[in-house]
């Protein structure tokens, strides 16, 4: 954001205005996404799946991206918005969105709940935190199988049509549909959300954390708020997940999850909003291309790709681009 | 007789044997210019900590106006009208000053938990920001990233990042410190240029500085006031000659 | 005669002296750079996986493997540290961590190429596998063995930490790393050295595991989270701390999966939550 060229701004109004604009670049990103539709009918299920995990990547973005927080542990808030779906669904109300919204509501009050901890730590505290509750949350949810499944899975979940006229059907055509609009939905709501005087304290948390009280801000408040909007977001992915395939398994809950998630973000590029979505579509396609052949080696393309980010493309591949870009424009 | 802007009691504070602080009595009158001056370890730094609350006293009471401030935290002083700026910068790196200065009015204001319209919408807060950094000279860089401005810039981005929280008390540590004195004289000018309702309480090293800015001079030594007094009682104070004075060459 | 209460006493600090070797470096490292260094594990499941090697295709005693078990892990991680760690010392913790959950993964697909997901049999001779009776209850030799090799190593840290040149220098630089610094001491030296010597604990940790454990790749991320619970209740850069945090942990472990098995290991993380919440920096930390 702050590369753009400013010299000519009229006004800081103008100038701050200016950088919350919809550009080109971000309306032919949302055109294509409906592309799928037309050029890849039979890979709707996967699109679905990328559209999921681009909105739980883009719920990661909000605290780590932007508030500079952290987090091994962030799916147990994506198991928790999955396991609330399914088992609504299992035991008789499979209407799937009133569903999203219970499970939204129920991942936001655990993220509520635990952010009161969560923002009294910082670095390695922090961090060992959000693993253990990570961990604490999969243990859980393995020794309540009568509820969960456990290592089984949840079985028996039914969603029913959406709106009452959609059927979720084989090619994943409605699911791809449910799962982008509601993506765009929330992505509206994260963007609002950043460009506001509230996005703005983030970015200040993140920049700088001791400065923050120096200047009057209640940066733990800040934190919780954020912290419960993402748990609430990766709470409605995890029940798009269960809804669109049915299923749930402990999987959801796990520390891979919430590793991959991070490589999904780092690998886009951490607080550039379209870093998650643009990390998850090159990490769900690249999944579905390599582990199919050899899946147990699937993670040693991820951790190449860890190691990779982290020596040379420290921003991401969307801060390399802009780096790329602005050299460009230079000479 | 009016109240004094900020006074501190007794104020004591050690860790473990090493005593940083003791029995600390400073009454700064509204508007003063004062200067907190000592040889390097005499607690100045400390001493700001605990007026702000970064650090808890062992012993003693802090006054802002008529309220006894001791046991709030940092963020509740700030409200009440004491900021600072730090000795080493402590900005916003990735931040544009403009941004910075904004996010600052706006917590002030109250704003900074509206979520949903942007901020380019706050006109006023946007402006009362533009405007501070245009007295402290930053108007024409406040677009770029605060990492990317020169390094006196961004000493005068922290005096601007305190002032939006408009305080009534405003505690300088060494505010050039690290930038070359041709160009140090010019943040000085900035500060005596502000507010005369604003008191002041600065630390600094260079003594031509202090003579020539502050009314008002408090010489800390090993944790304790050593002595207080105008510039010209201070200068003609043999005792401060060697204790301060005499050593600052070397430092 | 004894109740078994013993025996799962005796279990569980056997098991909790495999966990401080397993995480004393982690501690140590992490207290002097505050590197978060989640590849660890990686380094203990080598020295497994080299242990294994030795002993069943080229039928080395296991004691003779033990030494390179610690050679292989420590120089392993001497080659990543000069690599790859020492340009992220000064990085945010989130590249820390990126960067050696990437080598773990690495380590573990690695590792299922090499040797399988299956789990790794060792063979060891009679005369480890038999046990010696004390008033009505068995102690595995084994078990006995290796608090006999953690406790020698205790006093061994402790004794170098305490009266050697090369141990003052590190509590200096744990203590506060800017000082030791001006002070004149290579502290990335001390490091590199101690970075060494920690992965070459674990790697001996993880050669001693295989009996105990098993051995198969998820050993590197199963026992991170053990190392991790013991590295932020033993409180970094304190060996004291380590040894008691892992003795907890250890018999807690293993006496809720005797008494209490439906809950797993959700008591453990339990306490760990619970204990970090309580003091952020350990029980025995200093900071």
């Amino acid at each position: 954001m702050a590369s753009a060229v400013a010299t000519t701004a009229s006004s800081p109004q103008a100038y701050l205005r200016s950088l919350a604009r919809w550009k080109p670049i971000e309306i032919a990103f949302w055109l294509a996404t409906l592309l799928p539709f037309a050029l890849v009918p039979n890979y709707l299920s996967l699109a679905s799946q990328i559209a999921i995990a681009g909105l739980f990547a883009l719920s990661l973005d909000l605290i780590l991206g932007y508030a500079g927080i952290v987090s091994l542990g962030h799916a147990a808030f994506f198991g928790i918005g999955a396991y609330t779906a399914g088992i609504i669904s299992k035991y008789g109300w499979g209407e799937p969105i009133s569903g999203l919204m219970a499970s939204a509501a129920l991942a936001g009050l655990v993220g509520w709940t635990t952010s009161f901890i969560i923002a009294r730590f910082r670095h390695l505290a922090l961090i060992m935190l959000t693993l253990g509750f990570g961990l604490l949350l999969a243990e859980l949810a393995n020794s309540m199988s009568w509820l969960t499944g456990g290592v089984d899975g949840l079985q028996g979940i039914h969603t029913w049509d959406l709106l009452g006229l959609f059927h979720f059907d084989l090619y994943g055509f409605t699911a791809y549909a449910y799962s982008l609009t509601v993506l765009f939905i929330l992505f509206i709501v994260a963007r609002r959300l950043i460009n506001s005087p509230f996005g703005l304290a983030l970015r200040g948390i993140r920049e700088n954390w001791i400065r923050m009280p120096a200047i009057g801000a209640p940066s733990r408040a800040h934190i919780r708020a954020i912290y419960t909007i993402a748990a609430a977001m990766a709470g409605t992915a995890g029940a798009l997940l269960a809804q669109t395939t049915e299923t749930v398994s402990l999987d959801s809950l796990s520390f891979e999850r919430s590793a991959e998630l991070l490589v999904m973000l780092v690998l886009g590029g951490a607080g550039r909003l379209y870093g998650g979505l643009v990390g998850a579509i090159i990490f769900m396609v690249a999944r579905d291309q390599f582990s199919g052949t050899t899946p147990q080696y699937w993670y040693f393309w991820i951790g190449v790709l860890l190691v990779a980010v982290v020596t040379l493309l420290p921003n991401g591949i969307l801060g390399g681009l802009s780096n790329i870009a602005a050299r460009w424009r230079k000479t | 007789m009016t109240r004094p802007a900020l006074l501190t009691r007794g104020l004591s504070k050690s860790f473990g044997s090493l005593v940083v602080a003791r029995d600390i009595a400073i009454s700064l009158p509204v508007g003063a210019r004062y200067a907190l001056i000592g040889p390097n370890g005499a607690g100045k730094t400390t001493l700001i900590n605990l007026m702000t609350g970064m650090l808890a006293p062992d012993a003693g009471r802090i006054f802002l106006g008529d309220d006894d401030i001791t046991n709030f935290d940092p963020r509740e002083r700030v409200r009440r009208g004491l900021a600072r700026t730090f000795q080493i910068n402590t900005l916003f790196p990735g931040l544009t000053p403009l941004e910075a200065v904004t996010l600052a009015v706006c917590e002030r204001r109250g704003i900074s938990r509206e979520f949903w319209r942007n901020i380019a919408s706050h006109r006023e807060a946007i402006d009362e920001a533009h405007d501070i950094l245009s007295r402290l000279r930053l108007a024409e860089e406040c677009y770029r990233p605060t990492r990317e401005l020169p390094y006196g810039r961004q000493r005068l981005l922290e005096i601007a990042l305190a002032l939006a929280t408009r305080p009534k008390v405003l505690l300088l540590d060494e505010p050039a410190a690290g930038v070359p004195p041709e160009e140090s004289g010019e943040i000085f000018e900035v500060v005596a240029g502000l507010s005369d309702d604003l008191t002041l309480l600065f630390i600094e090293h260079d003594m031509h500085v202090v003579f020539r800015f502050a009314s008002h001079i408090i010489v800390l030594v090993g944790g304790a006031i050593y002595t207080e007094g105008t510039p010209a009682e201070i200068s003609a104070h043999p005792g401060v000659r060697e204790v301060y004075l005499g050593t600052r060459r070397h430092g | 005669m004894l109740p078994p209460i013993f025996g799962v006493l005796f279990d569980g600090f056997a098991y909790g002296m495999l966990l401080f070797l397993l995480s004393v470096g982690q501690s140590v490292t992490l207290g002097m750079m505050n590197f978060i260094n989640l590849a660890h594990c990686s380094f203990a499941m080598l020295g497994g996986y080299v242990t294994v090697l030795l002993v069943n295709r080229y039928g080395w005693p296991f004691f003779a493997a033990l030494p390179i078990a610690f050679l292989a892990a420590a120089l392993a991680s001497v080659a990543f540290e000069r690599t790859l760690y020492r340009r992220l010392y000064r990085a945010s913790d989130l590249d820390q961590v990126l960067l050696t959950i990437g080598i773990t993964f690495i380590s573990v697909a690695a590792a299922a190429y090499i040797f399988t997901t299956a789990q790794q049999p060792l063979q060891l001779p009679a005369y480890l596998r038999g046990s010696l009776s004390f008033m009505g209850l068995d102690f595995a030799v084994y078990r006995l063995i290796l608090i006999g090799i953690a406790l020698a190593i205790t006093a061994l840290l402790v004794a170098c930490l305490e009266y050697t040149r090369f141990g003052a220098k590190i509590r200096a630089a744990v203590d506060n790393e800017r000082m030791a610094r001006g002070l004149g001491i290579d502290v990335d030296r001390a490091f590199a050295l101690t970075f060494a010597l920690g992965s070459g604990l674990a790697g001996l940790g993880g050669a001693l595991a295989i009996e105990i454990v098993g051995l198969d790749p998820s050993f590197a991320f199963t026992y991170l989270v053990y190392v991790l619970i013991v590295v932020s209740v033993g409180g970094l850069g304190s060996i004291g701390g380590s040894f008691a945090a892992a003795a907890v942990l250890g018999i807690s472990d293993i006496a809720g999966k005797y008494y209490v098995p439906q809950l797993g290991a959700f008591l453990i993380y339990l306490v760990m939550v619970g204990l970090l919440m309580w003091r952020p920096a350990g029980l025995f930390g200093k900071r």
